[in-house]
């Protein structure tokens, strides 16, 4: 399975874990499945809708997903994938 | 500002909400000594917090927006010493929908006979409602299924439904506004909902008068005559005395009926307040003064208000829900700037005088004694 590396802001609601292991074939997949797992983590990633939210960035393997091919991103056995939340705000 | 509040029956509480947390003062009875506790979610959109005292609880609810993972409403029963940090969202739009919350924009516990059920609307354009004090809330359908829905518009900040006004004399007749949109109300308790902007000019429209679409910054029930309503336009001032079915001009000598805010006095139904601002492309206090203008009839004149308010280079912005009332007699009055000030007065806005002086940019405030 996929790794998925946590922000330390999200770990709290993964049981304190900054790194855990969900299954999915690509990257959507993969945090829908981590919704499951640890809802805490899931709304504050996706939105109502599921859609990624607007401020939050995802790496796989160190590329961001937005020069890849989004949430349809593949993703397997191996693969680190981080969760990050983008330079914003003000 | 310390840590936290005590507080005891009969004090002032207000509930600051900024772009970067909320703040709470607490101001004895006289409303002459206040003390305060803050930042309470530093770095957090607060664009509704609010106190809640039916039922024998003391509770703050709270719509906080983190930029980074989205907003969702937390309560607090130790006047903010701890807050609930629901692991899922407690306030989502429902599969289908096609909606995400993007920020809550206001709190409405309904009257005491509902001492259960709080109202909130948010952005995109949307009312809630929660039956458990503010811990979950389900989509009004009624609102949602609206046939104009599609056709309301966003204003400067978003799509939004941010004012709810219950009525305190029928608990199935309530008012809501939103910009752009205007004002809808239900007399069946949320199931249907009608237009209710006869007579409010929509400047930026080919139609000046429609039956909707307008962009409502605030709407103000008078304390003590139901049936009355005061409104602050994107442009204009207007007063309803038959509920919402129709509305006049009431801009009689202000400096501009541009502004936010709209404040009714909560017992005499002839007084109100508006904060008005230069015009909607310099949306700063007129001439540099910062002035509240009051009515004491009903909006056939206005006085400015300005003991203790700076008088020079002054270009203050107040936004609609800046400026409160605690519901006393004599009212007690505050607002808040986006520049991060806070202004008090006990005496009906005869003077004012500063709470705070640098807080992060003002959006909210409440004021209410405590039971």
């Amino acid at each position: 399975m996929p790794t998925v590396h946590l922000p330390a802001v999200l770990a709290d609601h993964a049981a304190g874990n900054r790194r855990v292991e969900v299954a999915g074939a690509t990257v959507a997949g993969l945090l829908a499945a981590l919704d499951k797992a640890h809802p805490g983590v899931g709304r504050r990633v996706l939105d109502d809708r599921g859609v990624l939210r607007r401020h939050v960035n995802v790496f796989v393997n160190g590329e961001s997903i937005r020069y890849l091919e989004g949430v349809d991103t593949p993703v397997g056995d191996g693969d680190e994938v981080q969760i990050l939340p983008a330079v914003s705000g003000g | 500002m310390s840590e936290h509040l005590d507080v005891q029956s009969g004090d002032i509480l207000l509930t600051v909400g900024t772009m970067k947390g909320a703040f709470l003062f607490a101001g004895d009875p006289e409303r002459g000594t206040w003390r305060s506790s803050g930042p309470h979610f530093p770095g957090e959109q607060v664009y509704a917090i609010r106190f809640d005292g039916r039922g024998g609880r003391r509770r703050l609810l709270a719509g906080t927006e983190h930029g980074h993972w989205g907003a969702v409403v937390r309560c607090s029963d130790d006047l903010g010493r701890t807050w609930s940090n629901p692991a899922e969202g407690n306030l989502r739009f429902p599969a289908g929908t096609d909606a995400a919350l993007q920020r809550v924009w206001q709190l409405q516990p309904a009257g005491e006979d509902r001492p259960d059920t709080v109202w909130a609307g948010v952005e995109p354009a949307a009312l809630f409602r929660s039956d458990d004090a503010g811990e979950t809330f389900e989509l009004v359908e009624g609102l949602w299924e609206h046939p104009h829905r599609p056709r309301w518009e966003p204003g400067g900040g978003g799509l939004c439904l941010h004012t709810i006004v219950p009525d305190p004399a029928d608990p199935e007749r309530m008012w809501i506004a939103i910009s752009t949109g205007g004002v809808y109300r239900t007399q069946d308790g949320g199931n249907s909902w009608k237009a209710s902007n006869n007579g409010v000019r929509a400047a930026f429209l080919p139609d000046k008068y429609p039956e909707f679409g307008q962009c409502v910054h605030k709407i103000a029930p008078a304390g003590g005559r139901p049936e009355r309503l005061y409104l602050q336009n994107h442009w204009g001032l207007y007063r309803s005395d038959d509920a919402g079915e129709s509305w006049v001009d009431m801009a009689n000598g202000v400096p501009s009926d541009f502004g936010f805010p709209m404040v009714a006095h909560p017992a005499d139904p002839d007084t109100a307040w508006i904060i008005p601002l230069d015009s909607d492309e310099f949306r700063c206090t007129p001439d540099g003064q910062a002035r509240v203008y009051r009515t004491r009839d009903a909006g056939q004149a206005w006085e400015p208000l300005t003991a203790g308010l700076p008088q020079r280079d002054a270009w203050l912005t107040v936004l609609r829900d800046g400026f409160a009332t605690d519901g006393l007699t004599p009212a007690g009055l505050y607002f808040g700037t986006r520049t991060g000030q806070l202004f008090a007065s006990a005496d009906e806005g005869e003077h004012w005088r500063p709470l705070a002086e640098w807080l992060p940019p003002v959006v909210c405030v409440k004021a209410t004694a405590v039971p």
